[in-house]
């Protein structure tokens, strides 16, 4: 479990860390689109430089953000395999049925790389940004489209909620499953069909737990004033500064570098 | 059935960051029949060390050797240990999931894979063992008992395993002084009934000094004191040093003490101190 | 407009239950005071802590706070400013992540502007001495720590009240003692009106008047000495004595001649000392 590095937030105060959170996912959502905008390996010079000038920026290890690889190997291999054998191309090499063809190993390299790219960058994002100032940048983000009925505040609510308490649930997880195993349950034999029916005195407990907390937790944000995003105000407002506008700067050149390569080269 | 712990220590996820040290040497007999309080506050060890008695927890070094067997050694059968050596975590009516109180307490039982017969007359003895009514309450739901209730079906799921060893962490938290006089009463029936070891662990002094043969109290990770309640309460001013209470009454005898007046100090209970306060008063022409 | 919370006549039946769990309650909570209610388990303390901040509304009768009627669907939100309601389980009342964040969620729904939100969690954190941890995970911290937080932003909404039921019932001894001594501070210091639900008998003692509630019913009220020197009809109710109250009692009842109304170990050797 440790080993998943995707998703996780490393405290920091770099200029990265400090940029405003919707400057961060709209960066990172420009870079996504970006990287499908590429179309042969030079173009790849662009992004490439980007993120490494930005986790050098974030203090971060290229050595971390890489390791964030690892759970996602065999996606990664997959895409490569598939590739590598299903175009159709100059046969370099030939096994069986199957044949590798040239253009299948660019294909097969190129689209790692994207994809490789494409985890880096998003995952940058957040191992910069504490999940709760990401939440609160989605709901500053989203809150134009409320009008068109996007339940924005909802949305970052639940986020926040769930944040807050999937520690808690761990914990008590922990608990209930070692008192079951006090009375000889056994979480881990047997085959899948058994080890769904042992996870019953489990996940029945977890439930009711749960359950019970959110009647709780409901009533205390009621009787602390809570009635939804309508006139509420926060403590800490989002503020772009000058790094901000840098950043976004810099991503312009991104996005020129890349469309250049794809439309003028 | 006699457990005997052995230089303990358990260090919580090694190599890491977060590494802490729950468990520093622990050592200490639990002789067969013996009632025993254990003390100490939250995060004092506690819960690390009883979570090791019946293998849930591995110890980081040490040894666990309960009825002259390693249970950490290999090829050991955790789940007979945990047959012997019930434990009854805190909340326990938070681990119930069955529809009828019956299935639920039946889960420790046919987890031992024994016979339909057997199951159901352990389940009868269980619910009795705990203070309810067999038939009165097999079929209900142990959704909708009180909170009293809920508790007691709980820990007889434990006892329907026919455990030698009992271990309650903390059965009385969240109750009301009723209930909680109720369980502990019940815990005392069933220990003479049933001529188990018990061990109990508690925050309470006041309740754990009535009750209980030995005290043994933890304090980081380490246990600093272990004997007979008044063996433990003599020491009061190294309990207070950590921030543990020890009973009113017994509070109370030692100040008279200090004041110079004839009293024994090792009270543990108020029926106690009446008796003591008037022999003394007795002696000066009072009363 | 009166600067009280006025219970009349109140009953208050839990939908389909068939028996009304608070009986005629009439009760009056001065601004400033710190009043104790105490009962067993299922005595009504806690629903009628509910209809204080009109999380619930009376079935028959009427609440109300500073004149303001619960039952007055307008007032429900300035209801609840003023009277800031502690809950029993640490856990399931923190919102936020991060431990300042959940102080400024109540000021945040009542819509104070960011400066002065600042304001408010830095001096409540201030005033239940977690200042250190503001930037802390809520859970990280022990069940004492966190009901403070949880106290922590009642205070930053400014109510004039503050219930708590059962804030330490899920607590350690130690974080009992870190609570009922935020809670003393902030009657004492902070002039806040507190109505503590509880069953430690040793945390009523502190109050300036206690309620005994059984079954649905007030069956007494006063000060905690007058309270507690009535030890048979508390303990009849199920109810604990502080044991030195029992032991005075018990010795009374044997003949020595002893106050009745002994609460404390320093005054219980006070009374014993010329008779041994």
């Amino acid at each position: 479990m440790r080993e998943i590095t995707i998703g996780q937030y490393i405290p920091g105060n770099s200029v990265i860390h400090r940029l405003d959170p919707r400057t961060k996912i709209l960066i990172t959502f420009a870079f996504m689109v970006l990287l499908f905008v590429i179309d042969d390996f030079a173009g790849y010079a662009f992004p490439l430089i980007f993120i490494l000038v930005a986790s050098l920026l974030s203090r971060i290890s290229i050595k971390y953000m890489v390791r964030g690889l690892r759970p996602l190997v065999i996606i990664i291999l997959l895409t490569f395999v598939l590739n590598l054998f299903m175009i159709k191309g100059r046969v370099i090499y030939e096994i069986g049925p199957f044949s590798i063809t040239y253009e299948g190993l660019y294909q097969g390299t190129f689209m790692v790389l994207r994809l490789v790219l494409l985890i880096v960058g998003t995952s940058l994002l957040t191992l910069t940004t504490s999940p709760i100032t990401l939440t609160d940048g989605i709901e500053s983000l989203l809150k134009p489209f409320s009008k068109v009925g996007v339940p924005a505040h909802e949305l970052a609510m639940m986020m926040t909620i769930a944040l807050r308490f999937i520690p808690t649930l761990m914990e008590e997880t922990d608990k209930i499953m070692k008192a079951q195993m006090a009375r000889g349950a056994d979480f881990s034999s047997g085959n899948i069909v058994k080890r769904a029916q042992n996870m019953v005195p489990l996940l029945v407990p977890l439930f009711i737990s749960a359950f019970r907390r959110a009647d709780d937790l409901a009533m205390a944000m009621e009787s602390r004033c809570y009635r939804g995003g309508e006139n509420r105000t926060r403590m800490k407002t989002l503020k772009m500064t000058h790094e901000d506008i840098f950043a976004f700067v810099a991503t312009g050149f991104l996005a020129a570098g890349c469309l250049a390569s794809r439309f003028l080269w | 059935m006699p457990i005997i712990v052995k230089n303990l220590t358990h260090v919580y996820m090694p190599g890491t960051p977060f590494e802490s040290v729950a468990l520093r040497d622990v050592n200490w007999n639990v002789e067969d029949g013996e009632f025993w309080g254990l003390i100490g506050h939250t995060g004092s060890g506690k819960s690390t060390l009883i979570q090791h008695l019946n293998g849930l927890l591995k110890p980081t070094s040490g040894e666990v050797i309960i009825d002259g067997v390693n249970i950490n050694e290999r090829g050991v059968n955790l789940r007979e240990i945990r047959q012997k050596v019930g434990l009854v975590f805190q909340y326990p009516e938070h681990q119930l999931f069955e529809e009828t109180v019956e299935k639920d307490v039946a889960f420790g039982p046919k987890n031992l894979g024994l016979p339909e017969e057997e199951v159901t007359r352990r389940v009868r003895e269980a619910l009795e063992l705990v203070g309810l009514k067999y038939d009165e309450i097999k079929d209900r739901s142990p959704f909708e008992l009180s909170g009293g209730q809920m508790r007691r079906v709980a820990i007889a799921g434990v006892l329907a395993m026919k455990p030698k060893v009992l271990i309650l962490d903390e059965p009385t938290v969240g109750l009301d002084p009723r209930g909680r006089d109720e369980i502990l009463r019940q815990i005392v029936r069933l220990r003479e009934k049933q001529n188990m070891t018990v061990i109990l662990v508690s925050h309470s002094m006041e309740d754990i000094a009535k009750l209980v043969d030995k005290i043994a109290v933890m304090h980081k990770g380490r246990m600093v004191e272990s004997g007979t309640p008044r063996q433990v309460f003599k020491n009061y001013k190294a309990l207070a040093s950590i921030g543990l209470d020890i009973p009113q009454v017994t509070h109370l005898m030692i100040k008279l003490k200090e004041k110079g007046k004839n009293v024994a100090t090792d009270v543990l209970t108020v029926e106690e101190a009446e008796a003591e306060i008037l022999r003394a008063a007795r002696g000066k022409g009072h009363a | 407009m009166a600067a009280e919370i006025l219970a009349e006549g109140v009953c208050y039946r839990y939908s389909q239950a068939p028996d009304m769990a608070l009986k005629d309650v009439d009760l009056r909570i001065r601004k400033g005071e710190f009043v104790a209610i105490i009962g067993p388990n299922g005595s009504g303390k806690s629903t009628l802590a509910k209809l204080f901040n009109g999380l619930f509304v009376p079935t028959k009768g009427k609440v109300t706070v500073d004149g303001l009627d619960t039952r007055d669907r307008d007032n429900v939100w300035k209801i609840r400013q003023k009277a800031g309601m502690v809950f029993q389980n640490p856990d399931n009342q923190i919102v936020a992540t991060v431990v300042e964040e959940d102080v400024a969620f109540g000021p945040e729904n009542l819509g104070v502007p960011p400066e002065e939100i600042r304001r408010r969690v830095d001096e409540a954190l201030e005033i239940v001495e977690l200042k250190d941890f503001a930037q802390k995970p809520p859970h990280l911290l022990s069940g004492g720590q966190k009901q403070r937080v949880a106290i922590a932003g009642i205070i930053a909404m400014r109510p004039d009240y503050i219930i708590m039921d059962e804030p330490t019932a899920m607590l350690d001894p130690v974080g009992r003692k870190e609570v009922i001594n935020t809670v003393k501070r902030l009657n004492r210091e902070e002039g806040k009106t507190i109505v503590l639900i509880t069953h430690f008998m040793e945390e009523a003692v502190e109050a300036d008047r206690v309620i005994v509630m059984s079954e649905g019913y007030v069956i007494m009220e006063g000060s905690p000495r007058e309270i507690f020197s009535k030890v048979d009809k508390l303990k009849a109710i199920g109810l604990d004595i502080p044991q030195v109250t029992e032991l005075a009692h018990r010795l009374r009842g044997r003949g020595l001649t002893i106050r009745n109304d002994v609460l404390t170990i320093d005054e219980m050797v006070e009374c014993l000392c010329p008779l041994l």
